[in-house]
């Protein structure tokens, strides 16, 4: 038997009205909007290096160093004589690859390996649970070191070391709750209606946790970007001549009192992307909530 | 589907089921027998941790893993008891449905309301998203759920207990279930709303030839609600029959402390609500005898050596009592007064 046309219709027209709700909301929201411009900034940088940089990064011209200011230089020249414009354009590239991709591994497997220990209990929880006990004993850059020496430094190194420490934190996070959303009621009803353990994760335990691993997902983000400037400065992450903006932050260490402003950049630069990440997700999370979601 | 027009729907066999505690295993459902045609309800009464719900979970195979259940549930003929997990996913929700205490948490928060009802639909016909939704509509119409078409797309948040119970009893309909477990629905909402979701529920069942099990700590719900009672207390079943018969003859101490402990209109200010003393015995360790022996006016040193066998007062009201002389015999007395 086939649907009347009006029900189709109806629940066609659902999902984009929804959607125009949830931007009209979006556009409203101070944090999403400031988080939202900050990042976009950020991630325009990236793109920019891409096409354009005022200046080579990689070109060095000793004679042009520490440069203050100019027309040509619009933040000055670092030791080697580089264009700061330039390195913060392309360190934004690195930047943002390692917080994605860290983030990434680290919410794919985190979140996953979490849910099973809500959804599994008993034995498989268990080894789960003592496994990420385990990899959290080790320091980030500890695992770093181990990998590199396996590996090799370098960026992918880095990023994968630095996705791995932050398997453990998502797995009990999302452990936690998850275990509380399991002992909801609407978790029993939805056992009650047929459901099997798979389809009530997917469909009741993750939007429920999902809010609490988005605000855990942009600080996430800014540790990973602050771990791979500690990397860096250890020599095991980015690699010169590649420009990140913690080995920027870590070159300026030793001229702090010449060109205080050296450190001023990048570390400005740092405090963008990862205020505007917090910010974004705090609104992504208000959003997302249809408990606060309301229609004026 | 069923073999004939008599035959049982459901029936329950000596159910037992021993949860594993923190402080050890506790026989929370101890030789639990009845059985259900089409069409007939059944009231389960007693306090707090008597079994109850436990029972109700049983039936939906929705104890925890640690849960120890023996003795049998048959769902027309075919035994549940041991069944599958997945086999279980397809029974539930399409023949056997529930419908728990709590509105207010047994929704998620994250969902439309639309959505949730149109769920078991999915699950268990074959029904395309747009027949699902608008079966959703026609099913929430029918609860009394006003401009239901509206408000299909709304969040739990945005209604009211009452409202939201029908939301729950839509869902738990969806499906055309054969049984449906209602968990002491009404628990959470006041009184004028009570009297209404009773209604609708009663006349559901009517209406689509269900059975129902009506969980409550409410005689005067079950007073008004179903066919046949029973009592439970500690986690055994120590009154069971007619509706009309055990409330008008009832047989155990205990039933008759419940219905003493109720409040009644056209008392004197300043009557005190008869108590039973003492407290419910801890499930993990249940006195040998008698669940109730420590609590109960007329007890016996026999009472405290094995649990009483039910005996039958009249024509399927059983009692659990060894004192029935008697217990039936006061009763009359405290009725009267």
């Amino acid at each position: 038997m086939s649907p009347p046309l009006s029900a189709l219709a109806e629940a066609g027209t659902a999902r984009p009205q929804a959607a125009s709700g949830f931007w009209r909301r979006a556009l409203r929201h101070r944090s999403f909007v400031a988080g939202g411009t900050l990042s976009l900034m950020v991630l325009c940088a990236a793109l920019l290096s891409l096409v354009w940089t005022p200046w080579s990064a990689y070109e060095i011209d000793v004679a042009a160093k520490l440069r203050p200011p100019s027309a040509a230089h619009w933040l000055g020249t670092d030791v080697l004589g580089r264009d700061i414009v330039s390195l913060l354009l392309v360190g934004a590239r690195s930047t943002i690859m390692v917080g994605v991709i860290a983030v990434g591994i680290g919410l794919t497997f985190g979140v996953c390996l979490g849910l099973i220990a809500a959804a599994r209990k008993g034995w498989t929880e268990e080894l789960i649970m003592r496994m990420s006990d385990f990899t959290f004993a080790f320091p980030a850059v500890l695992s770093a070191i181990m990998l590199a020496a396996v590996a090799g430094p370098g960026m992918v190194t880095s990023i994968i070391a630095i996705g791995i420490f932050q398997i453990p934190t998502l797995v009990r996070l999302t452990r936690g709750s998850a275990n509380a959303i399991w002992a909801r009621e609407f978790v029993l009803a939805a056992r009650a209606s047929g459901k099997g353990g798979f389809r009530i994760t997917i469909e009741h335990v993750l939007p429920n946790v999902l809010p609490i691993l988005i605000v855990q997902g942009t600080i996430q983000f800014a540790l990973a970007i602050l771990a791979e400037a500690a990397l860096s400065y250890l020599g095991l992450g980015t690699q010169p001549p590649q420009p990140s903006w913690g080995r920027m932050l870590n070159d300026a260490q030793t001229l702090l009192f010449q060109s205080p402003m050296l450190a001023v950049y990048p570390g400005a630069a740092i405090a963008v992307a990862v205020l505007g990440l917090n910010l974004l997700g705090d609104g992504l999370r208000d959003l997302l909530d249809p408990r606060l979601a309301r229609e004026r | 589907m069923s073999v004939s027009a008599n035959a049982p729907l459901i029936e329950v066999r000596d159910l037992g089921v021993r949860l594993n505690t923190s402080r050890g295993p506790a026989q929370a459902v101890r030789g639990v027998s009845f059985s259900l045609r089409r069409g007939e309800t059944l009231g389960l009464v007693g306090e707090s941790g008597c079994g109850k719900s436990v029972t109700a979970l049983a039936l939906m195979g929705l104890l925890p893993d640690s849960a120890v259940i023996s003795g049998s549930i048959r769902l027309d003929g075919s035994e549940l008891v041991g069944l599958s997990d997945p086999d279980y996913c397809k029974l539930r929700g399409n023949r056997i449905s529930m419908i728990f205490q709590e509105p207010m948490t047994a929704l998620n928060p994250m969902h439309t309301i639309g959505r949730q009802v149109a769920e078991p639909l999915r699950r268990h016909t074959n029904c395309s998203a747009g027949e699902a939704r608008k079966e959703a509509i026609a099913l929430l119409d029918r609860v009394g759920l006003p401009d239901a078409a509206k408000r299909v797309d709304a969040y739990p948040h945005q209604f009211s207990g009452g409202q939201r119970q029908r939301v729950t009893i839509a869902m738990a309909l969806a499906c055309q279930p054969d049984v449906l477990i209602a968990d002491e629905p009404t628990t959470a909402l006041d009184v004028t709303i009570q009297g209404q979701i009773l209604d609708l529920i009663a006349d559901l069942v009517a209406e689509r030839g269900m059975s129902m099990i009506l969980i409550s700590h409410d005689l005067g719900v079950i007073a008004e609600n179903v066919q046949r009672m029973m009592v439970m207390y500690g986690g055994t079943v120590v009154e069971s029959g007619a509706t009309d018969a055990v409330f008008k003859r009832m047989g155990h101490p205990y039933t008759q402390g419940l219905f003493r402990a109720r409040p009644r209109l056209g008392a004197r200010k300043g009557t005190r609500l008869k108590t039973i003393a003492g407290t419910v015995p801890e499930l993990a360790d249940l006195p040998s005898g008698c669940t109730f022996a420590g609590r109960c006016a007329i007890v016996e040193d026999r009472c405290r050596v094995a649990l009483p066998a039910v005996v039958d007062v009249s024509a399927g009201h059983g009692v659990r009592c060894v004192r029935t002389d008697v217990s039936m015999a006061e009763a009359v007395g405290v009725l009267g007064a």
